[in-house]
């Protein structure tokens, strides 16, 4: 197997001291596809946000080959009644090439509308954002990761609330990111879908479960673990240690 | 006949000149920037805002007198500091932002009138409170042109990350944008722009010729653009109608022309061609497949 491309080394991310990511060392393989499975609260977005540089990591370090990387928000954190098109919004996908200020060329404006055909959308350029349905939205998403032209793609829970006609069109934009030898991270819930489409898994509640091949990841037995560290949430933790009992960081968490 | 209602209070009055090329002034700019204010869900901390000028424009007053430059200076620092401070507050406290921007601004009215109370007369606080657009002179005119000018070059320069940042954040972040520069260079303008307009119109009624014209705006247009072009001309009208009502049936103008611009609001609430009442009401048939 080649270099990752991207190594984990003991990141912990905290939101107010409480560690939402904790300790997690794992690698991503290049070109494949990764899945990352958990509970609610297990930390898998706030992972793929430290990846991004969203959230400071205050411990660990992270290590990413990628030139480029895209990536795709829940539709909660994205003003969808915002009055914008089709088009501009898979159009914005082409930022790093015109940032804030310079005009978009030709180019760009056929790829976005290239890139909304490739997701099912034609003929939808001009409508306002707000009149789509939940699938339909997501589509215009996917259509502007493709045109970001990444070489790693990081996709938080892309198929919430899709029905199974749209989540099989996306996979297929999914698959064919690997065969162009993109990687790809995706937040996922469905252990089916993981289980026949994503050959690397990382399980974690807040802290890894495991990571590797999904079937030895997936055990009946890591997934119990996982449930039953998720519940054990306890609000008065003290400062971390290890189990040598030395103080593991400077800033207890 | 026309002539005489229409167009000859302006040519037989400077004063009404001044007042009308004010009001064009700031509707033009004041568009702009109540269509950013509704799309970053800021219309009622804007209002905030615009009460929080009044103990920076009172300490000009207690310093100057009832001038402008003095005025409005201390409008816009105080503008300002409440703006910061109230993100400030939320940013560091559990406190939502709405509810600090409240405190903040409750404080600083109740610190405006107060200072105001202790020199000035009761005129004064009217004057301050309610604002004076039949007394703008050359000088605040100027203030005010420099004001338009200065946003609409800002706001042109500045619109795509500002979109951006009030549509979908968390995307100007990953491409490795601070998109808190563009949010506090657009509050850093619409400071500016209450303070133009608070000399015509008042602190209290300052946002009225921005906000009005573009939520009625907003029943009309799909794009951020297209609002801004539909509120203009909205805010235009309502600043020269409503200019002529209160010349001719002797009415306060400041709240003359904020209702002028209420009234562009309620016939777009009915007339609207996207969410309007019209459209809910008569429920048309829908469109084929």
């Amino acid at each position: 197997m080649s270099a990752p491309a991207l190594r984990l080394t003991d990141v912990t991310v905290s939101y107010d001291r409480h560690p939402a990511v904790h300790h997690v060392s794992a690698e991503i393989p290049a070109a494949e596809l990764t899945a990352v499975v958990g509970p609610n609260g297990a930390g898998k977005s706030t992972l793929l946000k430290a990846m991004l540089g969203l959230v400071p990591h205050r411990e660990g370090r992270i290590e990413c080959r990628a030139r480029r990387v895209a990536y795709l928000p829940q539709q909660a954190e994205i003003d969808r009644s915002f009055p914008i098109s089709v088009f501009d919004t898979v159009l914005l996908g082409r930022w790093s090439r015109f940032g804030g200020f310079a005009p978009a060329v030709k180019g760009d404006m056929h790829d976005a509308a290239h890139a909304i055909e490739a997701v099912g959308l034609a003929g939808f350029e001009q409508r306002p954002i707000d009149t789509l349905s939940v699938g339909q939205f997501q589509r215009v998403l996917f259509a502007r990761v493709l045109i970001q032209d990444a070489d790693l793609v990081l996709l938080d829970e892309p198929f919430a609330a899709v029905d199974s006609g749209t989540v099989a069109d996306l996979m297929d934009v999914v698959k064919r990111w690997r065969t162009e030898n993109r990687t790809v991270v995706a937040v996922l819930h469905d252990l089916d879908q993981v289980r026949r489409e994503f050959p690397h898994a990382l399980l974690m509640a807040r802290q890894l479960i495991d990571s590797g091949h999904t079937e030895r990841v997936l055990s009946a037995r890591n997934l119990l673990r996982a449930r039953a560290m998720a519940e054990a949430w306890d609000e008065r933790a003290g400062a971390c240690e290890t189990e040598t009992g030395e103080p593991a960081h400077r800033h207890a968490h | 006949m026309l002539y005489d209602i229409v167009i000859e209070p302006f040519v037989e009055f400077g004063f009404m000149r001044r007042a009308l090329v004010a009001c064009v002034a700031m509707a033009m700019s004041g568009a702009a920037i109540g269509v950013f204010l509704i799309l970053r869900r800021m219309s009622l901390m804007g209002d905030a805002l615009a009460h929080a000028l009044l103990p920076g424009a009172a300490l000009g007053f207690l310093l100057g007198g009832l001038s402008m430059p003095a005025m409005g200076l201390g409008g816009f620092i105080a503008g300002i500091l409440t703006a910061l401070a109230a993100g400030a507050i939320a940013r560091f406290s559990e406190l939502r932002e709405d509810a600090s921007f409240a405190a903040a601004y409750l404080t600083a009215l109740a610190l405006g009138v107060l200072i105001v109370s202790l020199r000035g007369s009761s005129v004064d606080l009217m004057h301050i409170l309610f604002g004076a657009i039949l007394a703008v002179d050359d000088l605040s005119l100027f203030l005010v042109a420099t004001t338009t000018t200065v946003t609409l070059t800002g706001l042109a320069a500045i619109y795509r990350p500002l979109v951006v940042e009030c549509f979908n954040p968390g995307f100007l972040a990953a491409m490795g944008v601070r998109g808190s520069v563009y949010h506090y260079l657009f509050l850093a303008l619409a400071v500016l722009n209450l303070v133009a307009a608070f000399q015509a119109l008042g602190t209290l009624m300052a946002l009225g010729l921005m906000l009005l014209p573009a939520v009625a705006a907003s029943f009309w247009s799909r794009e951020v653009w297209s609002m801004v072009a539909i509120a203009a001309p909205m805010g235009l009208v309502s600043g020269f109608a409503g200019l002529l009502l209160s010349f001719h049936a002797d009415l306060p103008s400041g709240p003359t022309i904020v209702l002028m611009a209420s009234l562009f609001f309620l016939a777009s609430l009915l007339c609207g061609t996207r969410h309007s009442l019209r459209l809910r009401l008569a429920r048309p048939r829908h469109l084929q497949g």
